[in-house]
């Protein structure tokens, strides 16, 4: 448990300095070797044959030919996986096109999946349309340290859910208008949702030793003004 | 000094003001930055987090079934509406069939659970404004709807009343008449709050055209439940997503016109009302049989991503899990906190009114800080 605790604190204090560029990712590699099979990330079925694909998907598909990376049918939910880098080329699209009109951003989160091969994270739109009440989730793939387009121009609605994932996940949004920490404190270290942080925090490193406090507060703000 | 004309004689700064973390008004441990030319606000700022308790990674190390606890600490005023949308959420990721008697009593749940949450709502937005007296009534009758909880579960806040497929256990016998005669007391309660409020003069002047918005800047902003119906949205996941016994029971859904705080306030009102009609349908339709469906003793859903979304009193609940298929927890639970969703507008109400509007603004959007920081 101790060693638990040690990994991810010494790792966090090691990322502002300018040379020591890949910590985060031993700590995470560590934990995956540690770990038996790593997940393999979620299976997204792609839906049955028989299965009628709804108009607005299939629109989606032939105005933007290659924006829909795959595409997925699960308990009743379709989920659109936009390809890397045009997730924002295709909720416009949702949003603004006659037969799709998701005028609703309901939710947006994101899941690490911490060691399957490819990009990290899964960030995750649950979008609705309040004049033709469907829904459809749409999922982009954004590897560690990327950023990703932010929704908030489209939807504000989708401002704090992206500040929330930014703190949670430390995942960076480009074009987000605000883009602060919203439940964790302004000069936390770490982003407590990732598979790598532990549960119980980042260790008793606070508690035991104030200067260790002050020079993670300090790298902090060096980081910040750099 | 010489003096600019151009500019007036007194110092007119802006003022920024912190409204809480312990503000009486703000419902919890809500912190308001507020941005003041004289008494108007011309912007605000919404700090929240000070009841974070990690409850999405929490789950990540709980069973599925201890899951239904941690849902009861989120919306505390409206904890089975949690536990619904959380039960049934983990149901459509291992397809459970739920009994139809089940799905009865869950809808009559929800539904108390919604007079009881919207009561505690009517009260302090009414006692944040100055009528003392309607919170006294409101919490009055909310106690009937605890004693209620309290002879089909043993608790009167904190409920644990759902299981993954079904309930816990059947309706004690003699609780139904119970509910059909809380409901008669009820809408005469109700008439006797409008009595209160309804034409009252200063309710009138400090809600009529406060925190005005409109239909499609409401959605876009991601307002859900009341206070988007207000603004003459029709949006309602019970009548759009029909879930436990919503579809076969008929109910109207009350939808405002101005979208203010008194459009807000009638359709909450109507709401009630519709409640009781939803309950008084459900207990004469309940059907028998059995109140759990056949689930394996250790829940361990497929692999696979599902969101389900429940109407709570607030707004939109929605669970978004993920599930790697091994483990006996999930391997991401997501929680759409509609109060979370719903302080996101408060720096767009408040723009242009009044300090003290500031309050009746925090109070229609019906927030719980413990949903809101989960």
């Amino acid at each position: 448990m101790a060693e638990n605790d040690q990994t991810p604190t010494g790792s966090e204090a090691a990322r502002p300095a300018p040379a020591a560029a890949p910590p985060p990712k031993a700590a995470g590699a560590a934990k995956a070797e540690k770990a038996p099979p790593a997940p393999p990330g979620p299976p997204d079925p792609p839906p049955p044959p028989d299965l009628p694909v709804p108009a607005f998907i299939q629109e989606l598909q032939s105005a933007l030919p290659g924006g829909v990376a795959q595409l997925s049918h699960w308990v009743g939910d379709w989920t659109v996986i936009a390809a890397p880098g045009r997730l924002r080329e295709v909720a416009a699209h949702l949003r603004d096109t006659e037969g799709a009109r998701f005028d609703y951003c309901s939710d947006a989160t994101a899941v690490d999946w911490l060691g399957r091969p490819g990009p990290r994270f899964d960030l995750v739109y649950s979008l609705y349309s309040t004049a033709l009440r469907h829904r459809v989730r749409l999922k982009a793939r954004v590897g560690d340290g990327e950023a990703s387009a932010s929704l908030a121009p489209l939807w504000p609605a989708a401002n704090w859910l992206e500040r929330e994932i930014f703190d949670m996940f430390g995942v960076r949004f480009e074009g987000h208008p605000d883009l602060r920490r919203i439940l964790m404190p302004d000069e936390w270290q770490g982003h407590p949702q990732r598979k790598d942080y532990p549960l119980e925090g980042p260790g008793e490193l606070i508690l035991e030793s104030p200067q260790d406090w002050l020079r993670l507060r300090q790298a902090a703000s060096e980081s910040e003004t750099e | 000094m010489e003096r600019d004309p151009a500019r007036p004689m007194f110092d007119t700064n802006e003022l920024v003001i912190n409204m809480g973390p312990q503000h009486p008004a703000t419902h919890g441990v809500l912190r308001v930055v507020l941005k003041l030319d004289g008494e108007k606000v011309v912007d605000a700022d919404v700090v929240i987090g000070y009841l974070h308790r990690g409850v999405e990674k929490l789950t990540e190390n709980r069973d599925w079934t201890q899951i239904v606890l941690l849902t009861d600490r989120l919306d505390y005023v409206a904890s089975a509406a949690a536990n619904l949308a959380y039960v049934e959420t983990v149901e459509k990721l291992m397809s459970i069939e739920v009994p139809r008697r089940a799905r009865y009593v869950r809808t009559i749940l929800a539904e108390l659970q919604r007079l009881a949450s919207h009561l505690v709502w009517l009260g302090s937005h009414a006692m944040d404004i100055g009528a003392i007296t309607v919170f006294l009534y409101c919490l009055r009758e909310r106690e009937l709807i605890l004693d209620l909880f309290e002879e089909f579960c043993g608790a009167r806040l904190t409920y644990n009343s759902m299981r993954i497929g079904g309930l816990p256990q059947d309706v004690p016998s003699g609780w139904l008449p119970k509910v059909l005669r809380f409901c008669d007391v009820q809408a005469e309660k109700i008439e006797e709050y409008e009595t209160l409020l309804t034409q009252n003069r200063i309710w009138l002047q400090r809600t009529r055209g406060i925190g005005v918005i409109s239909g499609e800047a409401a959605a876009a902003v991601g307002l859900c439940g009341p206070s988007l119906r207000g603004s003459g949205v029709g949006r309602d996941v019970r009548k759009d997503e029909p879930y436990a016994a919503y579809a076969e029971i008929p109910f109207d859904v009350p939808v405002g016109t101005g979208g203010d705080t008194y459009d807000r306030y009638l359709v909450r009102l109507e709401e009630m009302r519709q409640s009781m009609r939803i309950l008084r349908q459900a207990v004469e339709g309940l059907p028998e049989g059995p109140v759990m469906a056949k689930v394996p003793r250790l829940i361990k859903p497929p692999a696979g991503e599902t969101y389900h979304a429940n109407e709570s009193p607030k707004g939109e609940i929605g669970f978004f899990i993920a599930s790697d298929g091994k483990s006996t927890s999930p391997y991401r639970l997501r929680v759409r906190p509609p109060s979370f969703c719903n302080l996101q507008a408060l720096p767009q109400l408040v723009r242009g009114h009044l300090v003290a509007d500031v309050i009746a603004i925090i109070g229609t959007i019906d927030i719980v800080l413990g949903e809101v920081d989960r």
